[in-house]
């Protein structure tokens, strides 16, 4: 499904290399989980899958399906399949949160040639969804993100990850800042969508939520590059002993 | 003091080329506008109420043509049950319009006025607009009340149960007109007046409104859209204590738009609200200019200007507050924004406070800036194509002024204008 090969990627304004030589492929119905230290490159990896500006890919390639990620813009990305929850989801005043998911239900669904949903039918929807992320209405009409706290912020990140339905789903620190129980709701978010055509891509710095989204591999990226891949295990390893050996013992 | 020959002969030439309207009552009032024509000259370019916007073409003894601009949207306002009133070219069309009769308001044209001999409109006609040259001249309002040969008069008594729609239509397009209208909201009374419309092709609008103690206005206009229309309106309210007016402008295209608003605020307790949304593409220039004197205590004003421009298009934005000494417990707030769509369009803003009481609090702001980069990126990454992204946060970016406007009808009629307009250039 998701299939990344040796990915160079630098800054576009500077001389900076970030992304080293990534390797690594989702197959659909798998959980991939990615930790790794702070700055190794987990957000850049997930903002070039899906097309933002600012990096320059040197060299390798990705693609969603066998179709060529670095050649479409974010819009592209996203209809084919592509959906990242941002680490720091961005606050938009003035746009209506209702607006802004129908809006982009829409537009996807105009990309692929399926028919436009109707209001009665979107309204439904968002609000059998909403509620299942305890997200009320209320935070339905407000501006996109504006004055929400850090975990509703996150919870709306997998409302709209379920109202549309991607392929390939990335969730970057998606449970930071989460308390307890948003923590188990935004897992069963992401549970309720695990099924045999879809991938997940989850970065995250804990092993606490591997245990409510069970990872089939988890990656070890530091400096730019994947340095080790393995089972569940290999999060317990670093919950309990830091990256300290990992890198080590690569290097 | 003797003016510039140079503003003289223009002054002169412009002059010469009008008629001065048979109109009974305000006759007196049209020779008196004549001589502070006179007197003040006709703007140009040297002056500095003018620096940003250039007056010429408002000014020449000759109007510029400008195309009639054809389409097939909606009309404005349409779905809104009103009290039409229709000017073509700045002349009533009894025809086009709807019977001027509606409880709680009386309707007339000036024309009809003219003959009877006491009115209130001699109290108000052309008043407002004498006391509006101080301390900045506004000679061009002069200008509309000694030669405007049609308009209505508008007595609010009541609470009218539609507003009053004043339609512009534009048909000739080397038309050059000039309306002045006269409200009078008496104490407790309350109305809302539409406006909407190109006009003409050099439009000159003179309005004068009147707002007795307790009285509201409530007050929406749409410019027109032909892309090569001119036009200066002036507002001139005067508000009584514990009265409210409130005014919202759209203004999409018009190669030239001059507006400028002068409230004074007289009563105490009183509220006056003025926003301004307005797009601009390519050879658009668009210059609000208001004036607000707080005169009294424990008023509340508010500025609302949000410009979106692209292409080369220019706006403007000179506003100012006077807080004159007694008006204690003053709220004045003013905000003056631009949403600049590429680098060659242009916001020059001059935003002034002057306070000469102890007790206020007032704010303003000023700021241009492009669309965020970081909102356009996420909008993306759900899928919204760039387009229709830029469009939703410039939307985002009017919302302030739109939602100036407190009628849902009114205010839902401009956001799907603002819509439709935004998604048929692309
Ligand atoms: N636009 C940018 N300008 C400057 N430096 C950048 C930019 N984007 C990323 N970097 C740098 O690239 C490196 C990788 O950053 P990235 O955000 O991908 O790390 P991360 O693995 O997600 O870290 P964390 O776990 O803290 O979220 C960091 O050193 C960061 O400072
Ligand atoms: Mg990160």
């Amino acid at each position: 499904m998701l299939e990344i090969k040796n990915l160079h990627v630098k800054l576009e304004e500077e001389e900076k290399q970030i992304l080293k030589g990534v390797d690594l492929k989702v197959d659909s119905g798998k959980v991939h989980a990615i930790m790794g230290p702070n700055g190794s490159g987990k957000s850049t990896l997930s903002y070039v899958l899906s097309g933002r500006d600012g990096y320059e890919v040197t060299d390798g390639a990705a693609s969603l399906d066998g179709n060529d990620l670095l050649d479409m813009e974010p819009e592209e990305r996203a209809a084919a399949g592509l959906f990242l929850a941002f680490q720091y989801p961005v606050e938009i005043p003035g746009v209506g949160n209702m607006t802004f998911l129908r809006t982009a239900v829409n537009a996807q669904r105009k990309a692929r040639g399926e028919e436009e949903l109707s209001a009665a039918d979107f309204l439904k929807i968002v609000r059998e969804r909403a509620k299942s992320l305890k997200i009320n209405a209320d935070m339905l009409k407000r501006p996109v993100n504006v004055g929400f706290s850090g975990g509703e912020k996150k919870r709306n990140e997998i409302l709209q990850m379920a109202m549309l339905e991607p392929k390939m789903c990335i969730l970057d620190e998606t449970d930071s800042g989460l308390d307890v129980d948003a923590m188990k709701l935004v897992a069963e978010g992401v549970n309720a969508l695990r099924d045999e055509g879809r991938g997940f891509l989850v970065i995250t710095h804990y092993q606490r939520l591997l245990d409510h989204i069970k990872p089939d591999v988890v990656h070890i990226m530091a400096d730019g590059r994947i340095v080790k891949t393995g089972g569940p295990e290999l999060a317990l390893e670093v919950e309990n002993n830091g990256y300290a050996d990992i890198l080590a013992e690569v290097q | 003091m003797a003016l510039p020959e140079i503003k003289q002969t223009a002054t002169e030439a412009r002059l010469a080329t009008l008629e001065l309207p048979t109109a009974g009552c305000t006759k007196p009032a049209r020779e008196a506008a004549i001589a502070r024509v006179r007197e003040m000259g006709l703007p140009d370019r040297r002056d500095e109420y003018w620096k940003y916007t250039r007056p010429d073409t408002l000014v020449q003894a000759e109007g510029t043509k400008a195309a009639l601009f054809d389409n097939d949207e909606p009309l404005m306002f349409d779905q809104i049950d009103r009290l039409k009133i229709v000017f073509v070219d700045g002349i009533f069309d009894a025809e086009a319009s709807d019977d001027l009769s509606l409880e709680g308001v009386k309707i007339e044209r000036l024309e009809d006025i003219c003959c009877t001999d006491i009115h209130w409109a001699k109290d108000l006609y052309g008043v407002l607009e004498t006391r509006g040259h101080d301390p900045v001249p506004r000679p061009l309002a002069a200008l509309n009340t000694a030669f405007a040969a049609d308009g209505v008069a508008i007595h609010v008594t009541g609470k009218p149960s539609k507003p009053i729609s004043l339609i512009y239509v534009h048909k000739d397009e080397a038309s050059d007109a000039f309306l002045h209208h006269i409200v009078r909201v008496e104490s407790g009374a309350e109305a809302t007046i539409l406006e909407n419309g190109p006009a003409a092709a050099r439009f000159n609008k003179c309005m004068e409104i009147d707002i007795a103690d307790g009285g509201t206005l409530h007050h929406v206009r749409s410019q027109g859209r032909d892309h090569e229309r001119r036009a200066v309106t002036h507002m001139f309210t005067r508000l009584g204590s514990e009265s409210v007016y409130k005014s919202f402008t759209l203004t999409v295209n018009g190669v030239l738009t001059r507006n400028e608003q002068v409230i004074e605020i007289l009563g105490d307790d009183a509220v006056a609200h003025v926003a301004g949304a307005c797009v601009g593409d390519g050879d658009f220039h668009h210059d609000d200019t208001v004036f607000i004197t707080h005169d009294a205590v424990n008023c509340e004003s508010r500025q609302v200007f949000k410009k979106v421009l692209r292409n080369g298009a220019t706006g403007v934005f000179q506003g100012k507050i006077l807080v004159k000494a007694g008006a204690q417990k003053t709220d004045g707030y003013q905000i003056s924004q631009s949403l600049l769509l590429d680098d060659d369009s242009q916001f020059l803003a001059k935003p002034e406070l002057e306070i000469y009481a102890d007790d206020v609090a007032c704010s303003h702001g000023s700021t241009s800036g492009a669309i965020d980069d970081t909102a356009l990126f996420y909008l993306r990454s759900r899928g919204v194509p760039q387009e229709v992204a830029t469009d939703l946060l410039t939307l985002a970016f009017l919302a302030e002024a739109v939602e100036e406007i407190e009628d849902e009808d009114l205010s839902a009629d401009i956001v799907s204008r603002l819509e439709s307009w935004l998604s048929r250039r692309r």
